[in-house]
């Protein structure tokens, strides 16, 4: 009982963290499949959900200012894919790769511009930063909020990737890009909504986090996006449940590592992982397995 | 008979350019004020040019997709500042204040320059054996990975004897610390930047124009054609990565002796993003262009933009200008650069004299651009 | 279109080229420069510091050297709280051709800008970085604070003695000169006196303090001693709360910001810091300062949005009279003469005469203020100062 008493902090933290990772690790694992493009920026397109509701909350009641954040994430998720990415759909992968840092550059640039460089204070969201007792471990409700939001959202994602028309489009474009394309799909509306999607659930993702971690600075996205797109390729990227899975052990794993005092390692760990896993099975744990084509 | 001569005379013209630019640069060194922000700005570029160029090397010549570069220069780093410190500081607490450093031997400064580069080198050997069997996306994200741990490796406090833990190191030889040889008169120290990365530059030059070059050419426009042409896959990639990081490990120490103080914490992937932007606005696959990009970055981001930061520059009382408006500037910049010159601004071109005699008999293509309509209309015809 | 962007690209560097070119300084002017950090993790403390060199600036615009009165340029730079920026931010403050240069929070990039200075012949006053090596082994930096070691002792002993704890916990970031060095002053005065410590770092980005504050409760400390940035400070000061510890909140100077008040406000949390100044010490300055900031929507927002008077504030006030006083010592505007002289400079400041030691131009302080968080009000309550001889 001790045990768990002692243990029960640092895998509530976990699981917590495993969750808001898995709603940023989607976004990276859907564009990866169907554009084949690393999507640095979405990290920072994260941050800058928290941002929004930073200054919108300043003026505007909650009940507002969080529709309008997922409004305006969404909105920011979409611009990007139309301005830095569709112009480059013809062009080497390396360059959109490029566009990509460029993006999140501009991005993290513009947040340091606007906060002139000081980390602004997340508001506290009500209900969701109460604390509560479980077990004897005192922790925010939204580290148990977290993990059912996450599976909920999981769930209906990928009946709306199973059933509607967009996400049957989605899995076709994913599969093949050119024969998609000549079977009369418009691709450039399916990517849309695949960062549409993506942003969404990062709009969410930063809700719950910075409820957690109530700071939100320029960097801020630097660090979790890096940790999601390690959780995506450990899950297989390309593939949804893949994400969520990786994220979680990334989640809980970090916050046993720090538990145990290897504080130092709590980054390394991650990557290390990632080492291993591509080095043994490159393709990630449920990922298609890729062939050479001449 | 013609093409030997034209050939002769352009290699006579680069080492006259070659001579003159450093003529310049002693006639600068000499006469300017040595704190000026020039100086500052052609030592730094340089020193990234050297970096950009050896990525280069195996992003734009082998097809290497890595991102492993700023782990490299960390590497090269620490190993020239451990090295080069002199024993009696190692032994006094203003720098290894925390830990009793383990490593006696002091040495002077190109030994430790090249140990610098070995110590790199053999690094990058032995993640090479295994992360090189990935590719494209896979070998990047391995290599950022690898990068990380070095990063973490070398902050971590059981280390400390060695790196100083987490800590900065300094008063080791930094670049006003060179001496003329056999003098006690300081070596002007943007020209030393100058020669050491030239040098080092002009190295990978001359291996890429080698046949090892023309192999990791083939390797890069079509892995299977090459490997059934003969050529051995694993061993030029590895060699590509072991040289490349080699002249990183170079540049890292360039770096630490011009910063005067060095510390893990500045290795971030953050860094090596930059490298990469340097080499995609120079143009993927050209030397020059990554010489030239690296001082253009540099010049942009520490110097021509700075006035944007100042709020005193403000004009009709609008208060855009303030702390962080140059990054927003220079981002933008950035992001037109990548998405409308996706080639950058050498493309896959190397600098020419034939080209730039063109250049100059018609900038801009003003004068071409008349006569441009009568010359489609002859090709229309044609077909 | 691609050839006109070009073109307007290049001529936009031309322009800015032109204009940089452009400015040289009249013969009547001096110039200080501002080594401080506006953005980053130390942006907050830094625009505070700077606030209180800009206040005395627009108090004392003018100054007589050699009998010809100069107008002060004050020269900001911002080194973003990063060790590698700082070498180019200071070569930044040394081409504009300052006489003697003011900062940093943090002595990170103090310690990592210090050899630049130093290169250039200009001396270099630290403000508020507390880490020794800031001005060991180099003999153009000094500074007008007091030393870690010292801050160290104070806050191990007010934990023993006052607080009566055997156990604490200590968390500093790694690889960050000013709380890796506190923190290890504080322990060997800490174990001196007889008592535990458990020692972390969180990485470079790391915003998760859970762990952290479980780990501390885990092991029964009695103390949690952080003295790290304050954007940390807030991140930490909420899981405390969130996780309902008990434990009081030890921290340095850095903590001494109304960040952490706000932070702190209406939570259950005991947080006690050492600090330079405490604020109504000095009711003249603290009135006209406050004007001051309450004036300008610019300063307020720099402040932190509240006029509460930080211990850098008046540090950085200090520091300008005291450059001031260097420059008229010197009778010149040249580095090299102000270098001689600062040596013996000496004035009476807002937080007490200061003078420097001769051996590493630190200055001569052996009083540390403590204060503690009212969280009902958001204020500062001064405890009894602290003073070792």
């Amino acid at each position: 009982m001790s045990f768990l008493q002692n243990s029960l902090p640092y895998i509530l933290a976990g699981i917590s963290v495993g969750g808001q990772y898995a709603l940023i690790a989607i976004g990276y694992t859907m564009v990866y499949g169907i554009l084949r493009l690393i999507n640095f920026a979405h990290g920072d397109v994260f941050m800058a959900a928290g941002m929004f509701m930073v200054f919108l909350s300043a003026s505007l009641p909650l009940g507002a200012a969080i529709p309008l954040v997922l409004l305006l994430t969404v909105l920011l998720g979409f611009l990007i894919e139309r301005a830095a990415y569709k112009p480059l759909r013809s062009a080497p992968r390396m360059s959109v790769m490029i566009s990509a840092i460029g993006v999140s550059y501009l991005i993290q640039n513009c947040a340091l511009y606007f906060t002139g460089g000081l980390a602004k204070v997340y508001p506290q969201l009500p209900w969701l930063s109460d604390t509560v007792t479980i077990f004897g471990a005192v922790t925010k409700r939204v580290t148990l909020v977290t993990p059912i939001l996450t599976i909920l959202l999981v769930v209906g994602l990928s009946l709306f990737i199973r059933y509607t028309k967009v996400g049957i489009a989605m899995r076709a474009v994913s599969k093949d890009f050119e024969t998609a394309r000549l079977m009369g799909i418009k691709v450039n509306s399916v990517i849309s909504a695949t960062f549409i999607i993506g942003s969404l659930l990062a709009a969410v993702g930063s809700l719950l986090y910075f409820t957690n971690y109530a700071s939100v600075t320029p960097t801020s996205g630097g660090m979790p996006g890096l940790k999601c797109f390690v959780a995506a390729v450990f899950g297989g990227i390309g593939s949804i449940p893949g994400a969520v899975i990786g994220a979680f052990i990334i989640g809980i794993a970090e916050n046993i590592i720090k538990g145990l005092g290897w504080t130092t390692f709590s980054v390394v760990f991650t990557f290390a992982l990632l080492i291993i896993i591509l080095l043994v099975k490159p393709t990630g744990l449920f990922g298609e397995k890729a062939t050479d084509k001449v | 008979m013609k093409l030997k001569n034209e050939k002769k005379k352009d290699a006579l013209c680069t080492l006259i350019a070659i001579a003159v630019m450093l003529v310049v640069l002693i006639v600068m060194e000499l006469t300017m004020k040595s704190t000026s922000i020039l100086f500052t700005v052609l030592k730094k570029g340089m020193i990234y040019a050297l970096v950009a160029v050896s990525m280069n090397l195996l992003n734009g010549f082998t097809g290497l997709f890595s991102l492993g570069q700023a782990g490299f220069m960390l590497i090269g780093a620490y190993t020239y500042a451990i090295f080069s410190m002199p024993t009696a500081v190692k032994l006094g607490d203003t720098v290894y204040k925390y830990y009793d450093c383990a490593i006696s031997l002091e040495l002077g400064i190109f030994p430790a320059l090249l140990l610098a580069g070995l110590f790199a080198a053999v690094f990058a050997a032995l993640i090479g054996l295994p992360v090189l069997r990935l590719k494209s996306d896979y070998l990047a994200i391995a290599t950022l990975g690898f990068a990380e741990i070095f990063r973490a490796f070398f902050q971590w406090d059981a280390m400390g004897p060695v790196t100083n833990g987490a800590n900065v190191l300094r008063q080791y030889k930094d670049l006003t610390k060179v001496k003329i040889p056999f003098t006690n008169i300081p070596f002007p120290p943007t020209l030393f930047c100058f020669l050491v990365a030239g040098i080092c530059i002009a190295i990978i030059v001359l291996l890429i124009n080698s046949s090892y070059g023309r192999a990791f050419k083939a390797i890069r426009d079509d892995e299977i054609a090459a490997e059934a042409m003969g050529i051995n896959l694993f061993k030029h990639k590895e060699m590509s990565f072991v040289i490349s990081s080699f002249f990183a490990g170079i540049s890292g120490a360039l770096l630490a002796m011009f910063q005067y103080t060095v510390q893990a914490a500045q290795f971030k992937t953050a860094m090596t993003y930059e490298i990469l932007l340097i080499v995609v606005i120079g143009g993927i696959g050209s030397v020059t262009g990554s010489c030239i990009a690296s001082f253009l970055f540099i010049a942009c981001n520490e110097w021509w933009l700075r006035f944007l930061d100042e709020s005193s520059n403000n004009i009709l009382g609008l208060n855009i200008l303030r702390s962080g408006f140059r990054k927003v500037v220079f981002s933008i910049i950035i992001m037109i650069i990548v998405l409308f010159f996706s080639k950058g601004i050498m493309g896959e071109r190397e600098f020419s004299w034939a080209r730039a005699r063109a250049f100059f008999r018609d900038p801009f293509g003003l004068v071409s651009r008349r006569k441009k309509p009568a010359v489609s209309e002859e090709v229309s015809g044609d077909a | 279109m691609k050839k006109v962007l070009a073109l307007v690209l290049a001529l936009a560097l031309v322009f800015a080229l032109a204009a940089c070119g452009g400015s040289k300084a009249a013969d009547n002017t001096v110039t200080i420069g501002v080594f401080e950090p506006a953005s980053g993790d130390n942006g907050a403390g830094g625009k505070q510091e700077t606030l209180g060199v800009q206040y005395a600036n627009s108090v004392q615009p003018t100054v007589e050297i050699g009998g010809k009165t100069y107008n002060v340029v004050v020269k900001y730079v911002d080194n973003e709280s990063s060790n590698d920026k700082a070498p180019s931010a200071a070569a930044e403050l040394v081409s504009a051709g300052s006489s003697i240069i003011l900062g940093s929070y943090g002595s990170g990039v103090s310690i990592a800008g210090g050899p630049t200075f130093e290169a250039a012949g200009i001396p270099a006053v630290g403000i508020t970085c507390t880490n020794p090596a800031v001005t060991e082994g180099n003999g153009y930096y000094f500074r007008i604070c007091f030393l870690d070691p010292f801050q160290g002792t104070v806050l191990a002993n007010y934990a023993f003695s006052e607080l009566g704890v055997t156990k604490a916990y200590c968390l500093n970031k790694l690889g960050d000169d000013y709380s890796g060095g506190l923190v290890k002053y504080f322990i060997e005065a800490f174990e001196g006196l007889g008592g535990e410590c458990v020692h972390e770092e969180f990485p470079d980005g790391n915003s998760d303090f859970t762990s952290y504050v479980a780990n501390a409760k885990a092991a029964g400390c009695g103390v949690f001693f952080s003295p790290v940035s304050t954007e940390a400070a807030q991140l930490i000061i909420d899981q405390v709360v969130a996780q309902g510890a008990t434990f009081p909140l030890l921290a340095g100077d850095t903590w001494d910001s109304n960040v952490i008040l706000q932070a702190a406000k209406g939570k259950d949390v005991n947080i006690t810091v050492t600090t330079f100044y405490p604020e109504g010490a000095d009711a003249d300055f603290d009135s006209s300062i406050k004007a001051w900031i309450n004036g300008n929507s610019t300063n307020l927002a720099n402040n932190g949005g509240d006029d509460t008077v930080a211990a850098v504030t008046a540090m950085g006030y200090d520091a300008y009279f005291f450059a001031l006083a260097a420059l008229q010592k010197a009778g010149s505007t040249d580095p090299a003469k102000v270098m001689e002289t600062i040596w013996s400079t000496e004035i009476n400041g807002v937080t007490g005469p200061i003078a420097l030691d001769q051996t590493n131009g630190d200055a001569i302080r052996n009083t540390a203020f403590v204060k503690q968080a009212d969280t009902a009000t958001g204020t500062w309550i001064a405890l009894d100062p602290v003073t070792i001889n």
